[in-house]
């Protein structure tokens, strides 16, 4: 066990971790084709879980089944339970769109509206919350200042969204969707579509935003997994193999498909 | 987090949210099925308006040739045979012309020009048909009897056989005029649909093509023009459509006669569209209307056929291309 | 050998000369049919603006279509008729026709009556528009006993329709799903995301589509004929005919009176004008702002 594993250990204790999205044998179906396996999982709270694995083993699809995106597909369907704070999210009778409200999501791809940048981030604010002009605009300064996006655009709020860069509009994504002060966050490859800059950007505003946000992301770049998350978890074909520790999986995995996974000799 | 909103208002919000999804579905559904309501209409009420002449002359109607208003004698013939021949001949002026047109405008047009060129025939395709209509009447027809009509008569008439159809006095007015008033008309239709899938053929299949020394027209005719047939096939159909219920380009210059004199495509005829166009505003009530409307019920049923069979068409090709979409 | 290889050669030869020539007969027939194309549509255009700019005049704007015998007059009613009914028979028409694309692109994708309704339109969209000016009649003038403006409407709207709901459908299907699953991502019920976000992704698109309807209705003479019909009067009122401009063209153009040629040829002008300009603006519309 080394230095940084040793203190999140401490630091766990003092702040006592608790669960905020617990899996309990989630089974997850693409009409037959039985995509998730059983899997049990805890997320924790205030943390960044990171998922990897080889492309098609239900890392994306763990990450929709947190926020049900799968739900507008009527041939997708998920199985047993799965807590947001003890309450079954699984469950016919939850609102699908005050859950979203709680489980925010940012896309691999950056998915500014056809609006302008201080619309983008009041739209989500508004479906929730009657706010004054004053508070709207105090809470958009908020949100990108918490996405760093704010010295970058505050002298161009009327802009459109699409006149971002790709790192911006990833960002302005991102201040999206904690401006509706989500609990949870997913982040779904949020860097692969961008440069290296904008990545370090981003990768710098997670360990930022997990102060305040319970953070689940999925990455296929494990370099990217190593350095921002506290929790990974590696699936393979549906299943989750290994759940741990970050560096206690890239480091000193226990079991072997996650040892030839991370030392590239698979996948 | 103090501007979180509590859990009431969120569940009202809920509600609404749910009501509110609820009735916007229904709402565009409703719109959506209203246009199935709206075919329903159309094929009922044209029933019910010619009800009367249905039952006078029952199926007679569909081969009779005579059409005579003073004795409430009705038969569709004639505006049939007009409709369908000057659709036909058409159609063969423009398919040539059209594809003429789309393969210089994809393969042969000096880039610079290609865009204008193809705005200009796309915007042609908008220009309103009376326009077609007036200058065929007032400015073709003069000149096409004048020049055109005795030089066909001299050599087309005197063929066996064909020479019938370019018999008769030269009147510039006509079934043949209306014909090729309806071509100049649907070119600019036809053509731009089949530019734009020759220019979705895929660059490389074409190149390879090229590279196997294979010259331009071989590319097309071998390549393109297989390649893109269910689109080539759609943009016919979608010609012979407009031809088929175009009203004002045809009625001014077929000649609005309800007897057909000879099998001559100089003699005036009249088509469905120009019959009910002239004669529908003197039409008294009764059984000289409801034979009117029966018209209008027959060309729709004849534009219905065109349509589900090229759809039908365009089915079965697209299922014989396999994994191709 | 050398012999075979000759001969070989020889006859290659020849089959390329015919090929090229078939390639160069053919491309030159190509060539021509575009000449032929454009001859015609230069010729109509080049007499319709030569009789049509010597039929205008101020009168046109400002004088009531003449009775007949009567050398005095101008479109003015025809042209007010004309844009009063266009303009209500859209107003009409494309919300129709873009609520009912929205079923068809964001819920009835899969649907029984989604499928149907998609083939329904198609043929609502090539049916002969005199035959849907017939339905009108048959089910609205003949009924209420008399020829008006609002059947014109009607029967223009019904028109409009089927062109506003395809367009609709395969605007709102050009906007990624991303960007739908953004927006449920927020939280937001799916007419929100519809109305708000979908919609405004494909707004110039579906504009597009509804100037293009405006501007095929416009020039739309037989859907009136049993409706509408015309007048000779100013009115505008939608219980009664009202004058417009494709009517009063068909009935002057057939007419024997040279004053009403002229002003048939200067209202066919006006017509062409105005549809070619909605067109062009249409394209310059769609391509400065869809790419935005």
């Amino acid at each position: 066990m080394n230095d940084k594993t040793h203190s999140i250990l401490m630091n766990e204790k003092a702040t006592a971790l608790e669960a905020q999205m617990v899996f309990k044998n989630l089974d997850f179906y693409y009409g037959k084709y039985h995509a998730l396996k059983g899997i049990n999982l805890e997320i924790y709270k205030r943390h960044v879980t990171a998922f990897i694995g080889p492309s098609g083993c239900g890392k994306s699809t763990l990450l929709r089944t947190m926020n049900r995106m799968y739900d507008l597909y009527p041939e997708q369907r998920a199985t047993g339970e799965l807590l947001l704070d003890g309450q079954n999210i699984l469950d016919r009778r939850m609102d699908v769109n005050a859950l979203r409200a709680k489980v925010g999501m940012v896309f691999q791809k950056p998915t500014p509206f056809p609006m302008s940048i201080y619309e983008n981030i009041a739209f989500g604010v508004r479906l929730n919350e009657n706010l004054s002009r004053g508070q709207m605009d105090e809470r958009v300064e908020w949100a990108l200042q918490k996405a760093a996006l704010w010295d970058e655009t505050k002298d161009k709020l009327a802009q459109s969204g699409m006149s971002l860069s790709g790192g911006q509009q990833q960002r302005l994504c991102i201040a999206r969707g904690i401006a509706v002060k989500p609990i949870v966050l997913l982040l779904d490859e949020p860097t692969s579509a961008l440069d290296p800059i904008s990545t370090m950007f981003i990768e710098e505003l997670i360990s930022e935003l997990k102060t305040e946000f319970t953070i689940a992301i999925v990455t296929h770049n494990m370099q990217q997994a190593a350095r921002i998350s506290d929790y990974t978890a590696y699936m393979y074909l549906g299943e989750m193999v290994e759940f741990g520790f970050t560096d206690q999986v890239f480091i000193k995995p226990k079991k072997k498909q996650t040892e030839d996974y991370i030392t590239g000799r698979f996948g | 987090m103090s501007t979180v909103p509590d859990s009431q208002t969120i569940g009202s919000s809920v509600r609404n949210h749910r009501l509110g999804d609820w009735l916007f579905f229904n709402l565009t559904r409703a719109f959506a099925a209203m246009t199935l309501l709206l075919l329903a209409g159309i094929v009922v009420s044209l029933i019910v308006s010619s009800r009367e002449s249905i039952h006078k002359f029952g199926l007679g109607f569909l081969w009779s040739s005579d059409w005579n208003p003073p004795m409430d004698q009705f038969g569709a013939l004639i505006p049939i045979y007009g409709t369908l021949s000057t659709s036909f001949i058409a159609l063969i002026i423009a398919v040539p012309v059209s594809f003429g047109i789309a393969l210089f405008l994809s393969e042969l047009s000096p880039v610079w020009l290609r865009r204008p060129l193809g705005i200009a025939i796309e915007l042609l395709a908008a220009v309103p048909s009376i326009v077609y209509g007036m200058w065929g009447l007032m400015v073709f027809a003069p000149i096409f009897a004048k020049y055109a009509q005795p030089l066909l008569s001299g050599t087309l008439g005197q063929l066996p056989f064909v020479g019938t159809l370019f018999s008769g006095p030269p009147l510039g007015i006509g079934i043949l005029s209306a014909g090729i008033i309806l071509a100049i008309m649907i070119i600019p239709f036809i053509a731009s649909v089949m530019r734009d899938v020759f220019e979705v053929t895929p660059a490389m299949l074409k190149e390879s093509a090229y590279g196997v020394g294979c010259t331009t027209w071989e590319v097309v005719w071998n390549i393109v023009l297989p390649y893109t047939r269910v689109g080539v096939i759609g943009g016919i159909m979608l010609g012979l459509g407009r031809a088929l219920g175009e009203t004002m380009a045809v009625t001014f210059i077929i000649g609005n006669s309800n007897f057909l004199s000879s099998m001559s495509l100089y003699a005036p005829g009249n088509s469905i569209t120009s019959t009910l166009a002239n004669e529908f505003g003197e039409a008294t009530p009764g059984i000289y209307t409801a034979s009117l409307i029966e018209l209008g019920l027959i060309l729709f049923f004849i534009t219905l056929i065109v349509l589900v069979f090229s759809k039908l068409l365009l089915l079965n090709l697209s299922k014989q291309e396999g994994v191709k979409t | 050998m050398g012999m075979r290889m000759g001969m070989g050669m020889g006859m290659g030869m020849t089959r390329l000369k015919r090929r090229e020539l078939t390639n160069k007969v053919a491309l030159t027939l190509s060539m021509a049919a575009m000449a032929f194309g454009l001859f015609w549509l230069a010729w109509i255009l080049f007499t319709t603006l030569q009789l049509g700019l010597s039929g205008l005049s101020f009168n046109l704007f400002t004088k009531m279509t003449p009775p007949p015998g009567s050398a005095e007059g101008g479109l003015a009613n025809a042209i007010v008729g004309s844009l009063y009914m266009v303009a209500l028979a859209t107003l009409l028409g494309a919300p129709i026709g873009i609520l009912a694309g929205i079923y068809l692109a964001e819920y009835g994708q899969r649907t029984w009556l989604g499928a149907t309704t998609r083939f329904i339109n198609s043929i609502l969209l090539s049916a002969p528009s005199i035959v849907i000016g017939l339905f009108v009649y048959a089910v609205y003038v003949a009924r209420m006993g008399n020829f008006s403006a609002f059947s014109g409407v009607i029967a223009l709207a019904l028109i409009v329709i089927p062109v506003v709901l395809s367009t609709t459908e395969n605007m709102l299907l050009l906007v990624p799903n991303s960007l739908r699953e953004a927006a449920f991502a927020l939280g937001a019920p799916k007419r929100v995301v519809i109305m708000q976000i979908t919609l405004r992704a494909a707004k110039a698109g579906v504009i597009t589509g509804i100037l293009l309807a405006v501007a095929r209705i416009a020039g739309e003479t037989a859907p009136l004929l049993f409706t509408a019909l015309s007048n000779q009067f100013w009115s505008l009122d939608l219980d009664k005919p009202m004058a417009n401009l494709p009517v009063t063209i068909f009935k002057f153009a057939m007419s024997p009176f040279k004053d009403w040629q002229e002003l048939a040829w200067a209202g066919v002008l006006l017509i062409t004008l105005g549809v070619l300009g909605l067109n062009i603006a249409s394209r310059i519309f769609f391509r400065t702002r869809h790419k935005l």
